[in-house]
């Protein structure tokens, strides 16, 4: 008879032991790899008691997909390419955001990106980090004067020196402001003239890599150049290889943008909210910047309150306005456009 | 209970495992290869739009050409790098010995498959350790460009698939009794006849074997020719993460993978009389 209230006892002492590590909330955030790194997520998680869960994705439609197949409530926060935006909020995707509550007006004007954020005068998304697919190079090893001209940076004096950055839509931007075509305008049309840039640019390069392999290429010597590249490639070495380093052409360059929202059906939003606040707010948007994966510029100016001197100088931080103002949005094609420009890029690869 | 229930009782899981985790699937993916996107709507019907999309798309055709090239050209070397390796641990590493031995050749496959990749690509580097050896021997004036090539992976699978073919032929050859040999000699034959007309035709079914599953873990791999291959080229794997990675295009991917399974079964048909998996 003694045997029952013990065990009753244990069971509760139990469950005592475990109820608070149960009963900690949980965010569940479908992001890019510069979420993941712990000096950024553990202050927030350490300030709301809460455990927050990443995944890593590649590619929106691959995020889509996956967010069309969970059930409401699944996912609490989205990090989405900035001209995608308007694909989740088509697919019922993103929750309208309260931008009122939101440091926007500490972002830098050319990255709030209202057009891509907004629809229907309803805010879904608001930009968190931007940077530059552009030319990364190894100062050592080419005349940075040549960088600066897009034309001799694919010319025959870089004949098997150079890496291109594997993603179609930015190098088709970078190929389209070679020729003279803004990025935002970009049509079917003009596809053939982007092709013959994609072309040479190909027929130039010793590789087409992603991040990793990029990084590898240009810090091994494997190549001297990554069309394509930028700060995002080149500042995590730029510590143990101050000689690769980035520009921006004459021509321009091609600027890239990652926004962040509210998952729809969400059954947290005010915890996602602040997630979305610590994120945007001067501590997150430089632990954000600096992230270990990758760098970039933050949205909001007022990290660089916080920013080192040193970080701001990787990250080039007195040079932006001249950037902003050299630099494009990568093209953000409808489906049929899109269908055309991936076909080309495969088509370029494939030669 | 009767012996045909006791029977089916003991089938059935493996039966379930099957149905569940292989049948299943591929009835999706190939009702999956009949749909087609409206937008980024998935419109599920009969449609033959992506297996006309091959037919139509010039890089699509030419990632199945890639793909059956690199395939074939590292299925015939693992086996001409695998045979001789397996003969001599099998006929002339003392018994004792071979155990070891065959731990060492296997001892490749304890590293991560995606480090092995990359550990290829700092090897064969303009100023990686191949490159180097050659330029201070003066075999070579300028580096040789040997990373992010076919040739990068086409050795970074063989390094990897002669370990398997190693494993099979040398389980085949130790089957082998020494009097087949032995009644060849003593018939007159040399030791090249021995080989070519009673050694080689009783150890087709693990060279066949192995060299079957080469082929179909070669030509469904996307690790290794999207790390050192540089995308100087696109296998079929790779075009169909292409599809899934912006665009979602789930239907063309499926095609495309329905289109592998093809070669796949083509292959296995067409080994199919030597195909001995109890060799293995």
């Amino acid at each position: 008879m003694n045997r029952l209230p013990s065990f009753l006892l244990c069971s509760a002492a139990l469950f005592l032991a475990t109820s608070p590590a149960t009963a900690q909330q949980e965010l569940n955030a479908l992001v890019w790899c510069d979420h993941t790194d712990p000096a950024l997520i553990e202050p927030f998680e350490a300030a709301h008691n809460v455990k927050v869960n990443l995944r890593e994705y590649e590619g929106t439609g691959a995020a889509l997909a996956l967010l069309e197949q969970s059930r409401p409530g699944d996912w609490d926060v989205l990090v989405i390419d900035g001209i995608d935006v308007f694909r989740a909020v088509e697919g019922g995707i993103l929750a309208p955001l309260p931008e009122d509550a939101l440091p926007i007006a500490d972002f830098f004007p050319e990255v709030v990106m209202a057009e891509n954020n907004t629809v229907d005068g309803v805010t879904y998304a608001v930009t968190e980090k931007f940077g530059y697919n552009t030319i990364s190079y190894n100062a050592d090893k080419v005349d940075p004067a040549d960088m600066q001209d897009l034309a001799t940076v694919w010319s025959e004096t870089y004949q098997g020196r150079i890496s291109i950055y594997d993603y179609y839509l930015p190098l088709i931007g970078l190929a389209a402001i070679s020729a003279g075509i803004p990025t935002a305008e970009i049509g079917a049309d003009d596809l053939d003239a982007i092709g013959e840039v994609l072309s040479t640019m190909r027929g130039r390069a010793a590789s087409v890599a992603g991040v990793v392999a990029a990084q590898t290429a240009l810090a091994t010597g494997e190549v001297d150049i990554v069309v394509g590249g930028g700060e995002w490639l080149t500042a995590v070495l730029a510590e143990d290889q101050p000689e690769l380093t980035w520009t921006i052409p004459d021509q321009g360059a091609v600027r890239w943008a990652q926004s962040i929202g509210i998952v729809q059906g969400t059954s947290q939003p005010d915890l996602a909210l602040e997630f979305i606040k610590y994120i945007t707010s001067p501590e997150g948007q430089a632990r954000l910047a600096t992230s270990s994966c990758f760098w970039g510029m933050p949205a909001n100016a007022k990290a660089g309150e916080i920013l080192t001197d040193a970080q701001k100088a990787v990250l080039r931080w007195d040079e932006q306005p001249g950037y902003l103002a050299r630099t494009q949005l990568y093209p953000a094609p409808d489906t049929d456009l899109d269908i055309e420009m991936q076909d080309l890029w495969l088509n370029t690869l494939q030669q | 209970m009767t012996q045909t229930a006791r029977g089916w009782g003991f089938v059935a899981p493996a039966l379930l495992w099957t149905f569940a985790f292989f049948i299943l699937p591929l009835i999706v993916m190939g009702a999956m290869s009949l749909a087609t996107l409206d937008g980024r709507t998935l419109v599920w019907g009969l449609s033959l739009a992506n297996y006309a999309e091959l037919a139509e798309k010039a890089y699509l055709w030419r990632a199945i050409l890639v793909s059956l090239e690199i395939t074939l050209t590292v299925t015939i070397v693992s086996v001409l790098l695998a045979y001789p390796l397996a003969w001599i641990i099998a006929f002339r590493v003392p018994k004792r010995w071979q155990r070891l031995t065959l731990l060492l050749a296997i001892l490749p496959f304890w590293t991560s498959y995606v480090v092995r990749s990359y550990a290829w690509l700092l090897v064969l580097a303009r100023e990686g350790v191949v490159n180097q050896t050659l330029l201070n021997l003066g075999l070579i004036a300028e580096p040789l460009t040997l990373a992010n090539t076919r040739f990068a992976t086409i050795t970074g699978f063989v390094h990897f698939f002669v370990m398997l073919l190693t494993l099979t032929i040398y389980a085949n050859l130790i089957q082998l009794s020494p009097n087949y040999r032995r009644a060849a000699m003593d018939l007159g034959a040399s030791a090249f006849q021995t080989f070519r007309h009673v050694i080689l035709p009783l150890t087709l079914p693990g060279i066949v074997t192995g060299a079957f599953l080469t082929f179909v873990l070669c030509i469904g791999d996307y690790v290794t020719p999207q790390i050192l291959g540089g995308n100087t080229e696109l296998t079929v794997p790779q075009v169909i993460m292409v599809q899934l990675g912006r665009r979602a295009d789930f239907p063309l991917a499926s095609a495309l993978a329905i289109v592998l399974m093809g070669i796949v079964t083509l292959a296995y048909l067409a080994c199919a009389r030597w195909l001995r998996l109890d060799r293995i």
